[in-house]
């Protein structure tokens, strides 16, 4: 029994310093997330495959370039019969660790490697990457083996089942693939017949995904598959758990198991109480099982950056104003601690430069003046006192309105359509304009006071402008901060810059070449960022054709992307259903946030930077403490999918806009307040999630079939919502 | 090792060559996609793959025959495996749209992403154009290509340029509440409305059920109480109290409705038409409308009458009312604005007709909405419309009314009901006309039935009468008002031709209905055919099952009347009866009337009785259809009567045809108690009557649900019976309630805080209907006498059914 117990925390041992390997080891943005180890295997199957057609002079050279020596050639075999011959338990641990180890070593030798099979290639190639499956059991045996499991499982304590039932989707996702791989149809399909009812429900689509695949052809270009196969899914169990699991698959010799466990899952093991069903159901449920802890260790900056010193001028008339309505007094504390609040640096705020940001120039000045005088005029939100909720329907759009986005002054509203074209609207008295023509402009005297105001065309005023250059439905729009621009993303793979000045557009940034969902502007302009159906996210900076970082991690769809307030990270949901936060100085990754059982749809950042909301076409949102990586909170009540998040201009409230036709309002800071995060939780990750979505939920508005893809709340605090009628 | 490299080689282009194979394959099985779509939905695990036929089709369509089976089982596999896949990343588009329906786009993306040609020509937005048939063992799917004719398009207005998007903004909440505003969806809707009036209990809060079933139990005294306490809880628990801003409302919008500015009444009901929060002042609006009708019908304020008219049409506008359950205040108010015999003071100068003719398209279409097979409010209708025109006496003013009621109803009515009596009517409007003394007040009317009569059957006649258009002919037909039909028709045929060339919908655009009164529009379009019963509605007799029949078959018409009344105990004795009438409405002379009673219990009933008509004095044929024969069974010992009593009013009725004054009471009243007096003034429609009433007047039949054991009587009968014609002639049985279902009667009693005195009423019909009807008619009649004498506006002046009331 010692024996076992030290051959498991060896393995242990071994491990855990694995992905801090990883991580060191890659400098650039992973371009593939495919870990070294795995890059390992690939070189193998290349060999294997080579010597198969007898091209002896390519693997000898491919030996040569990539430092191996014949080692690795016996790697599955000494596998397989340290599989084999594990009847002493003792040795078979020994066995097992020792070909973790070559492994491992095997993988710092050649991480310096390329792996050639990838060669230009973007996407790894596949047919290469699957034949690690090509070790293969009885496929009679199968269902033997995983109905064994189910039973041990089954009998265990009811701690450790919950955990250990964590196992179950990954390895009956493995075992199908092998079955279809090695080409035993019938088996794989009653397999999958047998055991697919066992599978949480939140796995249903992947599931569904999975049902179609029976045959290897089928497997070259899955991108589901290749989720599976370039990632290994993550599981976090206790120690006690684990152990238990490892000696009932020694026992049994239950090395087909043992092999996918150890290849294809990433055991993420914890000290401590094992977790409960609940626990685990809330954090499962993305394609790649749960965030590594080592995932989240980061530090995040998630303080907001310093307000540059502007004096506001006191308006004179305004202080009269003020002063009739006898509230002389409430409005110099206001600004005492304004200012104070600017001066102070926040220990968790990013350097101010850290992130090189544009200079303010006087227009933006003067819009930051009126912001603090808007702000002034705030209403107060909270659980008493809820905002009003003004909502943009569209109409006549015929289920055409894809995107919509408010400036921040909320005096501006985009809508970017199915049928390509982007359409901006003023929703103040203020009509738009466009800028005369160069022979006119020239004409202007540009010495005069109000040239700004005479550049401007009188006769193109009209409220509403049609922006037409898309050739794709336009999923996202997205103002800069000074109004004086307008991006669009489409499915024709373009990113387009808009001048609201001109109403032409500017830029077509290339560079996604399939569909990009969403994109937006830093708070601070300048940069924006784009994801899309390639699974990078892009941050571009606007005088560029070329994409100043690419963020690479997701395995599916990037579905929305997010600036962060102090405009140093990046968020994106993703139908892999993980959120992840990218530092924009380097392009790692910093949070994965998984828990999510639909694709993520929208994201909010709370205004102090420090929480994250998530919707999701689950119906449920999520609420994630970025500092410590935890999901916080889950808001249930929605019955569709959730296209529009938003905090209040204090945090107070947060917003959500759904498909189900429905505004509601939730009460942030409760749902805040209520979770303690003490150390405990802070590491280990394991937060007990109240179940009070009914008292936090202060309020559902429910539209005339318009369902609510956005939301916007202006200076005010007044709540802008806006949707498409849908007549049916 | 050769062998391995060939299957490897063979791996690689397999795939290749299927990917090729199924992408050229996909773009004609755009029907299969959309098949495995649904059927991916419907079962959602298992793996469905298309059928290998499907591939050889496809194959042989696209020239490859001698598909082995094993590679159509491959490409199949492929195919399916690939549609799959698209149908997935299908979902994904979808989703970025904002959609919940897949569209044609949605998948034409996925094809894109994957290098595939999108399939073109599917952009339409919601329908696939494909038809899908089998039959011999043959499924198909194929694309449904009419013929156009290019003229057609050519000569065919454009269609209405669609509306630019455009951006409305509206507060959904102010402060945290949800003002009631057309753009917000209204706080009850109409499903809650209903199940909040069809199944109260389940409306009851727990809290005060619990409290209910304690008393019950506390008081467990005799039965009666208990059942008495269930019974109050069957009364609506909600609240009817308004808040001040509600009363307020209610104050201004009654007082703009019937004031004297325009602009502001205009407002008024637009607001009543569509504000989604009127719900709770429903049965306000209800009471204010049939009260306001009542008082005005009896000061002949015309001007009033079609400022309520135009309420209620509002009041039916709104979609987010359930006026279900005001129906019986507010028909009644409808009816007597289309009969009333005086709506004005000056009937000679007033236009009264309009408000007519309006308030007939509001019953037109409310019999349109609201008519079901339990509440059967169209056959009832029209029953009190015939019934009442078919009477000699009645008023030219009722006459229109009654005929404009009829013909809003549909072509189909009008058919059966209108154009069979052309003769008879001509017959009256010649002796108007010509006649010479005559008052102006009658030439007037005259004149508006006639102008009425030509406008609503001349479409008809169009459209049932084969082309050439004789006025002889016509004139042989129609009696007197033949000539002018003839011209009219004439310019119907013309005008229907002429639109059908220009227009392309005709239908939609030729039943529009012209509006007199209304700023709102009315009802648009479409057919008023009545949707329940096809047949001449005042043939069909209120049976406890929905009437049976027929579709009327020209040129001979058989008619099955069935009647249903109940025997004794509970088994229903169903009297048959079938009146075969043959209607030769062109030509034919007066023909053979054969009537069969068929009663299954007793036995002893069966009768058959031919009557052999003979031939009319008029010149015209008989316009036989509204000739209807109908007994309920009566009680055994009346049978023997019974015989007599079918075939004497009859004969009365072929022999008289058109001039039937009313046949003396002591006649037809020995015949039987059963048969009701209506049937002496009115013999064509005999059935009507008896349940027509208890029906319409559940208030009445309260009064004397007391004396409902009363077994049947000629004596109790009797000191009723003059009375009976005059209660015929007048209007007064349209001020009294009708409860809508027959069946199921809880709707009414539980919902309306009105009408809690009739939840009893109600159980007492019931009752009528059931128990045989001769006790019943006791308790119906008693109160009649004094109904005519109230009703009649010019010889009281008091509100026609306060003592309905």
């Amino acid at each position: 029994m010692a024996a076992v117990q030290d051959g498991g925390s060896e393995l242990e041992g071994e491990k855990e310093p694995k992905p801090e390997l990883m991580n060191d080891g890659s400098t650039a943005p992973a371009a593939a997330p495919s870990s070294r180890p795995e890059d390992q295997q690939t070189l193998l199957a290349v060999l294997q495959f080579l010597k198969r057609n007898k091209l002896i002079e390519s693997v000898d050279a491919l030996r040569r370039e990539a430092g191996l020596a014949d080692e690795p050639e016996e790697a599955p075999g000494s596998e397989a019969a340290g599989g084999a011959g594990g009847a002493a338990a003792g040795s078979g641990e020994l066995g097992d660790a020792g070909a973790l180890l070559s492994r491992v070593s095997g993988g710092s030798q050649s991480a310096a490697a390329p792996a050639p099979a990838k060669g230009g290639d973007d996407q790894p190639d596949v047919s290469v990457v699957l034949s690690a499956y090509s070790q293969q059991g009885d496929p009679s045996l199968y269902q033997v083996y995983y109905s064994g499991l189910k039973k041990f499982i089954e009998s265990v304590l009811d701690c450790h089942r919950a955990e250990l039932s964590q196992l179950f989707y990954p390895l009956f996702v493995h075992m199908y693939l092998e079955l279809v791989y090695n080409n035993h149809e019938s088996e794989a399909k009653s397999f999958f017949e047998k055991f697919n009812g066992d599978q949480e429900c939140y796995y249903q689509d992947d599931l569904r995904v999975l049902s179609g695949l029976t045959k290897k052809e089928h497997m070259k270009g899955n991108e589901t598959l290749l989720d599976f196969r370039t990632s290994r899914f993550v599981l976090r169990i206790s120690r006690d758990s684990y152990q238990l699991l490892k000696r009932h698959l020694q026992e049994r010799q239950n090395n087909q198991i043992w092999n996918i466990i150890q290849e294809h899952l990433y055991i993420d093991i914890f000290d401590g109480m094992p977790r409960s069903k609940s626990q685990i159901d809330s954090m499962s449920g993305s394609l790649a099982g749960e965030a590594k802890r080592e995932d989240n260790k980061t530090k995040v900056y998630y303080g907001l950056l310093k307000e540059p010193e502007i004096e506001v001028p006191l308006d004179d008339e305004d202080e009269e104003a003020e002063n009739e309505e006898g509230k002389p007094k409430k409005k110099k504390p206001k600004k005492d601690s304004m200012g104070s609040k600017s001066k102070k640096q926040d220990p968790n705020a990013p350097q101010q430069n850290r992130i090189p940001l544009p200079e303010l120039k006087d227009s933006d000045k003067l819009d930051k003046i009126m912001y603090m005088k808007e702000a002034t005029k705030r209403i107060r939100l909270g659980p008493e006192s809820l905002p009003s909720i003004c909502f943009y329907t569209f109409l006549n759009a015929y289920q055409g309105l894809t995107a919509v986005d408010f400036t921040d002054d909320s005096s501006l509203l985009a809508g970017g359509f199915a049928d390509s074209t982007v359409r901006v609207w003023s929703v103040t008295p203020k009509k738009l304009r466009k800028v005369k023509s160069a022979a006119d402009l020239g004409m202007i005297d540009k010495e005069s006071d109000d040239v700004l105001e005479r550049i401007m065309d009188e006769k193109t005023a009209s409220e509403c402008k049609i922006l037409y250059g898309h050739s794709g439905p336009v999923y996202g729009v997205s103002f800069s901060p000074d109004r004086n621009y307008l991006l669009s993303s489409s499915e024709d793979g373009t990113i387009r810059l808009w001048s609201l000045q001109t109403f032409t557009c500017l830029v077509a940034y290339k560079g996604h070449n399939y569909p990009v969902w969403d994109t937006q502007f830093s708070p601070y302009g300048y940069y924006f960022v784009s994801g899309g159906h390639d699974r990078v996210a892009r941050l571009w900076a606007t005088d560029h054709y070329q994409p100043l970082r690419m963020f690479a991690g997701h395995l599916a769809d990037i579905t929305c992307t997010r600036f962060h307030p102090n405009s140093n990270y990046v968020a994106t949901g993703s139908a892999d259903r993980t959120i992840r936060l990218w530092d924009v100085l380097n392009g790692h990754c910093v949070r994965v946030l998984t828990g999510h059982k639909g694709p993520i749809h929208t994201l909010a950042f709370s205004p102090n930077g420090k929480y994250l909301a998530s919707g999701s076409t689950d119906g449920r949102v999520l609420l994630w403490d970025i500092g410590h990586g935890l999901m916080i909170g889950e808001l249930k009540g929605h019955t569709d999918t959730i296209y529009a998040l938003r905090f209040s201009r204090d945090g107070e409230i947060l917003a959500s806009g759904s498909m189900d036709n429905t505004v509601r309002l939730w009460d942030a800071i409760r749902a805040f307040d209520d979770v303690e995060t003490d150390d405990f939780t802070a590491a280990t990750g394991h937060v007990h999630l109240p179940d009070n979505s009914q008292e936090l939920l202060l309020g559902t508005y429910l539209s005339k079939s318009t369902p609510v893809i956005h939301l916007h709340f202006t200076r005010r605090n007044l709540l802008l919502s806006a949707g498409a009628y849908n007549s049916q | 090792k050769q062998l391995e490299k060939l299957k490897f080689t063979s791996c690689w282009n397999c795939p290749f060559h299927l990917k090729w194979c199924s992408s050229s394959i996909q773009s004609p099985r755009a029907p299969e996609l959309n098949c495995l779509m649904a059927e991916e939905r419907r079962q959602k695990q298992c793996s469905v793959v298309l059928p290998s036929e499907s591939m050889k089709a496809m194959a042989e369509s696209m020239g490859v025959g001698q598909l082995q089976e094993d590679s159509c089982v491959a490409l199949s596999e492929e195919v399916s495996y690939r549609i799959k896949e698209i149908a997935q990343d299908a979902l994904k588009f979808m989703h970025h749209g904002k959609r919940r329906k897949l569209t044609t786009s949605d998948i034409d993306y996925p094809l894109k992403l994957k290098n595939v040609e999108p399939l073109y020509g599917f952009q339409s937005q919601d329908f696939i154009p494909f038809r899908f048939a089998s039959g011999g063992g043959r499924e198909l799917h194929f694309y449904e290509e009419k013929e156009v004719d290019l003229s057609d398009i050519i000569s065919t207005p454009l269609p209405r340029v669609p509306l630019d998007v455009s951006l409305k903004a509206h507060w959904l909440s102010i402060d945290g509440v949800q003002p009631s505003i057309p753009e917000n969806p209204p706080p009850a809707t109409k499903e809650q409305q209903k199940a909040e009036s069809t199944e109260p209990l389940k409306a009851v809060k727990p809290g005060q059920e619990e409290d209910g079933s304690i008393q019950g139990k506390g008081q467990s005294g005799t039965s009666a109480e208990v059942k008495g306490k269930e019974k109050l809880r069957m009364k609506p628990r909600s609240t009817h109290e308004l808040s001040v801003e509600q009363q307020l409302y209610y104050k201004e919008i009654t007082e703009a409705c019937v004031g004297s500015c325009e602009a502001k009444r205009a407002e008024a009901l637009q607001s009543i038409a569509t504000d989604p929060g009127l719900y709770q002042m429903l049965p306000r609006f209800s009471t204010f409308i049939s009260e306001g009708v009542r008082v005005n019908v009896v000061q002949n304020n015309l001007a009033l009458l079609i400022y309520l008219m135009r309420m209620m049409k509002a009041l039916m506008d709104n979609p987010t009312l359930y006026l279900e359950k005001y129906l019986h205040e507010l028909l009644p108010a409808v009816v007597t604005c289309i009969v009333s015999k005086q709506l004005c003071l000056r009937p000679d100068v007033d236009n009264h007709w309009a408000l007519r003719d309006f308030a007939a398209r509001l019953m037109a279409q409310s019999c349109k909405t609201f008519s079901t097979t339990t509440n059967n409010i169209q056959s009832r209708i029209t029953k009190t419309f015939t019934k009442s025109w078919l009477d000699d006496r009645t008023q030219w003013t009722t006459r229109y009314g009654c005929i404009a009621g009829l013909s809003e109803l549909g072509p189909d009515v009008i058919k059966t009901l209108i154009i069979p009596r052309l003769t008879v009517e001509g017959v009256r409007i010649k002796a108007v006309m010509e006649g010479l003394v005559v008052s102006n007040i009658d030439k007037i009317g005259a004149d508006h039935v006639q102008s009425l009569l030509l406008k609503h059957c001349a479409s008809v006649i169009a459209k049932i009468r084969p082309a050439p258009d004789v006025v002889d002919q016509y004139r042989t037909d129609y009696g007197y008002l033949g000539p002018m039909l003839c011209s009219h028709v004439v310019k119907a045929r013309t005008q229907a031709a002429l639109q059908a060339q220009t227009v392309n919908r005709t239908t939609l655009t030729i039943t529009q209905v012209p509006t007199t009164l209304t700023i709102t529009q009315v009802p648009s379009g479409g057919s008023r055919t009545p949707s329940i019963i096809k047949v001449p509605s005042s043939l069909t007799l209120m049976s406890t099952r929905p009437a049976t029949p027929t579709q009327p078959s020209p040129p001979a018409t058989k008619y099955i009347v069935m009647a249903t009344s109940a025997g004794a105990a509970s088994t229903q004795q169903v009297t048959r009866q079938t009146l075969t009438s043959f209607l030769n409405r062109n030509t034919a002379p007066a023909g053979t009337y054969t009537v069969t009673t068929i009663p299954h219990r007793p036995p002893g009933l069966a009768k058959h009785a031919t009557v052999t008509a003979s031939p009319p004095p008029a010149p015209s044929p008989v316009p036989s259809s509204s000739l209807v024969l109908q007994s309920h069974s009566p009680a055994p010992s009346s049978s023997p009567l019974f015989s007599t009593v079918l075939q004497s009013p009859l004969q009365y009725r072929l022999t008289v045809p058109s001039s039937v004054p009313s046949s003396s009471p002591l006649t037809s009243s020995s015949f039987s108690p059963v048969l009701q007096p209506p049937l002496k003034s009115c013999p064509p429609v005999p059935s009507s009557i008896l349940v027509l009433r208890p029906l319409f007047s559940p208030l009445s039949s309260l009064a004397i649900q007391p004396c409902l054991p009363a077994p049947s009587s000629r004596a109790v009968l009797q000191p009723c019976l003059p009375v009976c014609p005059a209660a015929l002639s007048s209007s007064p049985v349209f001020h009294s309630r009708p409860p809508p279902p027959l069946q199921s009667c809880p709707p009414v009693p539980s919902s309306s805080p009105f009408l809690q005195p009739c939840l009893p009423v109600l159980s007492s019909s019931l009752v009528l209907q059931s128990c045989p009807p001769a006790p019943s008619s006791v308790p119906y009649l008693s109160p009649r006498p004094s109904v005519p004498v109230l009703q009649s506006p010019s010889s009281s002046s008091r509100p026609p059914v306060a003592s309905l009331m």
